[in-house]
């Protein structure tokens, strides 16, 4: 019985052991250092050291400081502008591949329109640097020889939120919009032929067939996003801001690293990491909580 | 396929998807120009779509700089050590986890640890003073380590395993097969579509990183070649390149060396993903949404 059991089950948990290994280590291990977001932590101490427990001081000395309330308010409205351009986009985009006819020419407009989701956002950035650029950027020279004024694109708190839009849904529309063209060839074709009979044009097919058909896998992307509501995206912020774009373009990420990297304040950027991740989670859950039960969506 | 005649919703079709495309072209083909245009007239903004003043200038002096191959070296390096632990762990754990409760006990318990770290975590300073504690700063294996274990990858590969019929293992299984047989007979081969979709994010994954070697590499030595790329086009921060001159950093920092660099840090990629194209495509509908 028991020799069956090393047969059977043992070789699966020791292929187990280095996954676990891993993961306790790495994951696991930094959520111990959450306490330090509870200490006046001084790093030349160490993690071990004597540091003071100050409770909850370091959330209040955040919540006070005057940028914070802007940062949290930028970080949501970059986000939920992201999540619903993307949405939008993407299944338009998956509308329009949908009724390319020509295999050929679906698949290689496919192949292009991806490429921008597999480029980093350095390079991503120093592209939109070079041409949003007000002194001979190609955009800036398009809208002076329309007769206007060159933008500073990227210096400006009016434009910098929506270059972070637009940029973001330029990078992900393609690769994004697999997921929708997949559930929207898993339509019955038959559908599509009782209403040509009927006489609907391609326009009202879509509104009345498409559309709903796909009904449930849009519910569910717009579910499965609400997790990422408090996450405005670091990588594509940090390379593209600068001080004076702080005021609309500051989210909470790019605050924990100026605080926690570049001042050595750990205690409080642990604190705001904390705070978001606590958030995160509580909205992650729901997420996938209204996913099982609406769209019957289990991830294992 | 005949066509009867060509309708407007066609034509309109075809240009919005002709749009598309030259949007996510367009950037790029500016890049393209630019790095192989006459520098002076790049930096006067007289560059749109096609070089003017042709010339290798930019690509030859960007070959030349050890700084920028050693930045390459580090990212190959992390590519392919990164790559390769990821794969093997992504099987070795995927394979247990599809199996079923009766098969492999506490699976649930198991695969709850995995997909937790998903939804929580420490945040940034708790794992950068882990990995400095565990004394991996500046080794290629803070780059490689932390992130070992992709637990979407293995998600992926989890829900591929689990739609391969029992049969087959069953059948081995009275063969008297071990696990260890059985997965890499029967299930690998399978699973090839599968694989190559995870295998291709977790490259582009480790060949897009940058942010970890900018925080867990103290000297610019170590730089993998995004963070490189991230202190001379978009930081240009010259207190972390010490190790060049000024009039070496003013250079590379020119449009068109700059040019150069981006299109050197991006081609390997977009050589690469289109051949993997219908793996990820399928990969990602099967591995993300059920029925």
């Amino acid at each position: 019985m028991f020799k069956s059991f090393v047969k059977r089950e043992a070789p699966l948990h020791l292929m187990l052991i280095p996954g676990l290994a891993l993961v306790v280590i790495f994951s696991y291990l930094p959520m111990a250092g959450i306490v330090i977001a509870f200490q006046d932590f001084i790093p030349a101490k160490g993690l071990f050291g004597n540091q003071k427990w100050v409770g909850i001081e370091n959330f209040i000395y955040v919540a006070d400081l005057p940028s914070t309330m802007k940062v949290v308010m930028n970080t949501l409205q970059i986000a939920i502008m992201k999540i619903v351009s993307n949405l939008l986009v993407q299944i338009a985009v998956a509308l329009i591949l949908n009724e390319l006819l020509f295999a050929r020419f679906k698949k290689f407009v496919q192949t292009i329109i991806y490429m921008p989701h597999f480029l980093s956002w350095i390079i991503i950035s120093g592209m939109l640097v070079d041409i949003l650029s007000p002194s001979g950027g190609i955009v800036n020279r398009l809208i002076v020889a329309l007769g206007f004024e060159p933008i500073f694109f990227l210096g400006s708190n009016a434009w910098f939120p929506y270059i972070l839009v637009l940029s973001e849904v330029w990078k992900g529309f393609g690769f994004g919009s697999i997921i929708f063209l997949a559930a929207i060839t898993g339509i019955d074709p038959q559908l599509y032929e009782a209403a040509r009979v009927d006489g609907a044009s391609r326009l009202r097919q879509i509104w009345h067939i498409t559309l709903p058909g796909i009904r449930m896998i849009i519910v569910l992307m717009c579910v499965l996003s609400l997790g990422s509501i408090l996450n405005a995206g670091f990588d594509q912020v940090f390379n593209l801001y600068s001080p004076i774009v702080y005021d609309s373009g500051d989210i909470i990420d790019t605050m924990v690293y100026r605080m926690g990297v570049l001042d050595a304040q750990f205690g409080v950027a642990t604190a705001v990491g904390l705070f978001q991740s606590l958030v995160s989670f509580i909205l992650i859950s729901i997420a996938y909580y209204l996913a099982y039960r609406l769209a019957d969506y289990r991830i294992f | 396929m005949i066509i009867n005649r060509i309708r407007m919703t066609d034509i309109v079709v075809c240009t919005i998807a002709a749009i598309l495309m030259l949007l996510c072209l367009i950037p790029f083909l500016h890049v393209v120009a630019v790095s192989f245009s006459n520098s002076a007239l790049a930096t006067a903004g007289k560059i749109t779509f096609i070089p003017r003043g042709f010339t290798l200038v930019a690509y030859d002096y960007l070959l030349s700089q050890i700084v920028f191959w050693k930045a390459m070296f580090v990212s190959v390096e992390r590519v392919l050590l990164g790559g390769s632990l990821n794969l093997l762990l992504t099987i070795l754990i995927a394979y247990p986890l599809s199996k079923e409760n009766k098969q492999l006990h506490l699976r649930t318990f198991y695969v709850w640890i995995f997909a937790f770290t998903m939804l929580f975590s420490g945040g940034l300073i708790p794992w950068y003073m882990l990995i400095h504690k565990l004394g991996l700063m500046d080794s290629i294996w803070a780059l490689v380590l932390p992130s070992a274990v992709p637990v979407f990858n293995v998600i992926v590969l989890l829900n591929f395993f689990r739609q391969t019929p029992k049969e087959l293992e069953e059948s081995a299984l009275i063969d008297g097969a071990g696990h260890l047989r059985i997965l890499v007979s029967i299930y690998l081969p399978l699973a090839l579509p599968s694989l190559a979709t995870i295998t291709l994010f977790s490259l582009v994954g480790h060949w897009n990183s940058w942010f970890d070697g900018l925080v867990l590499m103290n000297s610019p030595q170590n730089y993998p070649l995004q963070t490189y790329l991230q202190t001379v086009i978009v930081q240009m921060d010259t207190s972390r390149l010490s190790t060049l001159d000024a009039e070496q950093f003013a250079l590379l920092s020119d449009k068109t060396i700059k040019a150069a660099q981006i299109i050197v840090g991006s081609l390997p990629i977009i050589m690469v993903y289109p051949f993997l194209q219908k793996y990820f495509v399928k990969g990602l509908v099967i591995g993300s949404v059920k029925g």
